[in-house]
């Protein structure tokens, strides 16, 4: 009696969790068996989680992923690196980890796409035919474009680069942690070109205030950041609430100041404004340099010809990231010629619309999954709390849990979200499962 | 947050502790609550003696949970922000209570084995 009792709640108990575990998917989604020759480029965060997925949904495709790096990095771990909250190995793994079985990684770069032909070749002189092209190299940061900059720079003389990767922005924070303790004036810059992350900026200023704030020594301290227009965030209901939170912290906004020289060992920067160049001295400076699409984008014919002509973006439709001359061709993260989306939560939305519209393809029908401009932006604030910031093209907000994190308040949970949920979204994410 | 269904869900978390770390955590939680059950169901009644020493280790695993989260988190009390930071808080603190409470009943119940009926054979010393 006693035993049969137990049996029947220990059966009770493994059913639920059984249940449980089971993981259930969003929605039913098809297989389709073809042997197609998928090419993609580029093993970041939009290469990887697509591969995961276009594997697993197409039974049989040839699928060839190419990226010379070894190391993937988690880019928003970067902000947190810079500021000494982690360190330099938190952002590092394998990118061949986060690769299934059944897609070839080929450790060369593209040099070249030849969208007529449909082939790309490599920088190993390798050339790959493909049925379907997913281009998702990144963005280049162009140093070289600051006068007087070099990377060699950074750690040194108050220079900090917190996008350069994490060995710079560990180094970055080796300036900044100078600084917090010296004083003196702090100069945060940003880019006149699209850029990604467009919050970093923003998260780096408010951290470093917020540790000198700590130390006690706020009152050394002279914040300047040096916006690249007339607004602080793209988003105009965001950029008031910076401006406000700025107001508060102290910290002095100047805007239409472009960084186009540095001199290290005279600590003087020089901005373009629209009234003329203009010198600013700092003790310590955060450069972040403009953004461009990787140099065989532009060279292959793929970028617009009439938008964001010094940056060279990808020509896709806004909604499906479909190349608008190439329909064989997507482009999916930084690279994508679309207004916003700049983000790995970008990543997140427009990866299952490629999916969608490249097996819809194989199937001979029409795609239906659409791409709003979602971008989200865990803007932190200070150590402790972010602002959960999300919206999309039309500057809508359009946030995850309406009514209970209010996305324009800074907020602990929004905080554990960018320090506890992050990474852990965007591992996910990889793996094709978020 | 695109398709939060239960399966991104568990993704998440398996990523947050790894995934042998996870679903250790949950197995162990699952034998504590059916050693629990069991003890519950075995003894026919609660112990009101257990139950109090289990409610004075509420406060305890109340505080060293929400002092584990700050830990871990690099925050503090002051981060609080809203009332839903206030609400997370507390619900971990709930959490902790809780999950103390369970253990140390569990774990008594387990020590001292199964009680004799009262005005039975515990009582001759
Ligand atoms: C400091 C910082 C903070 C950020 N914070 C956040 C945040 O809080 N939230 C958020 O959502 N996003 C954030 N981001 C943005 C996010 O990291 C990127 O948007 C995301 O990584 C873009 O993914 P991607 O695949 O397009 O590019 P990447 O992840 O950069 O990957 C591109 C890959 O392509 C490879 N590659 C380049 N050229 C070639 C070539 N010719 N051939 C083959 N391979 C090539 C590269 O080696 C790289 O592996 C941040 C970024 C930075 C720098």
């Amino acid at each position: 009696m006693n035993i049969n009792r137990r049996q029947l709640l220990a059966m009770a108990a493994a059913g639920g969790i059984g249940a449980s575990i089971l993981p259930r998917s969003g929605q039913a989604q098809t297989v389709v068996s073809s042997r197609a020759r998928i090419v993609i480029i580029g093993a970041g965060a939009a290469g990887t989680a697509i591969a995961n997925r276009l594997v697993r949904r197409i039974d049989g495709a040839q699928i060839t992923i190419l990226d010379r790096r070894q190391n993937h990095i988690y880019q928003p771990g970067l902000s947190l690196v810079a500021t000494g909250l982690k360190p330099a190995d938190y952002v590092l793994t394998q990118t061949a980890e986060w690769l299934p079985a059944g897609v070839s990684l080929v450790a060369e770069d593209a040099a070249a796409v030849d969208p007529e032909s449909r082939t790309v070749s490599t920088t190993g002189g390798q050339t790959f035919a493909y049925d379907f092209l997913i281009i998702a190299p990144g963005l280049v940061l162009d140093h070289d474009a600051i006068e007087g900059f070099s990377l060699d720079l950074v750690g040194q003389k108050g220079i900090g680069a917190l996008y350069a990767g994490p060995d710079h922005a560990a180094k970055t924070w080796q300036a900044a942690a100078q600084f917090v303790e010296t004083g003196g004036t702090g100069l945060f810059t940003r880019p006149a070109t699209e850029m990604k992350c467009a919050g970093a900026p923003l998260k780096h200023t408010f951290l470093i205030d917020d540790i000198a704030r700590r130390a006690g020594n706020v009152g050394r301290m002279n914040m300047i950041y040096a916006s690249n227009n007339d607004s602080l965030f793209g988003v105009p209901i965001v950029s008031e609430k910076v401006r406000m939170l700025f107001g508060d912290r102290g910290i002095t906004p100047v805007y239409s100041h472009v960084l186009k020289a540095v001199d290290a060992d005279a600590k003087r920067a020089t901005f373009a404004t629209p009234t003329g160049d203009r010198q600013i001295e700092y003790d310590y400076l955060h450069v972040i340099p403009p953004q461009r699409a990787p140099e065989f984008v532009r060279q292959s014919g793929l970028s617009w010809a009439d938008k964001w002509t010094d940056q060279g973006w990808a020509e896709v439709d806004q909604q499906t990231l479909r190349h608008r001359r190439y329909p064989d061709i997507f482009a999916l993260g930084d690279v994508a010629g679309v207004p916003k989306g700049k983000t790995a939560a970008s990543v997140k939305w427009q990866v299952p619309v490629v999916e969608d519209h490249l097996v819809a393809a194989i199937e001979g029908r029409a795609g239906t999954e659409v791409y709003t401009g979602y971008t989200s932006c865990p803007l932190i604030t200070r150590i402790g709390r972010a602002m959960l910031i999300e919206f999309d093209y039309n500057n809508d907000l359009t946030p995850s849990f309406p009514g209970i994190i209010a996305p324009l308040e800074e907020l602990w949970i929004s905080w554990l979200m960018k320090e506890v949920a992050l990474k852990a979204t965007y591992n996910a994410m990889l793996r094709g499962r978020a | 947050m695109k398709d939060l269904t239960f399966g991104t869900l568990i993704a998440v978390f398996e990523e947050i502790f790894g995934r042998t770390l996870f679903w250790a955590m949950v197995a162990a939680a699952a034998l504590i609550t059916i050693a629990y059950l069991w003890v519950l169901i075995r003894d026919r009644a609660v112990s009101w003696h257990k139950f109090l020493l289990a409610q004075i280790s509420m406060p305890v695993g109340a505080v060293a949970a929400i002092l584990f989260v700050l830990a871990v988190t690099d925050s503090g009390l002051g981060d609080m922000g809203g009332p839903i930071d206030v609400i997370v808080l507390l619900a971990v603190a709930l959490a902790g209570a809780v999950g103390m409470a369970i253990l140390v009943y569990t774990v008594q119940s387990l020590i001292t084995g199964k009680q004799p009926p009262r005005g039975g054979p515990q009582l001759k010393r």
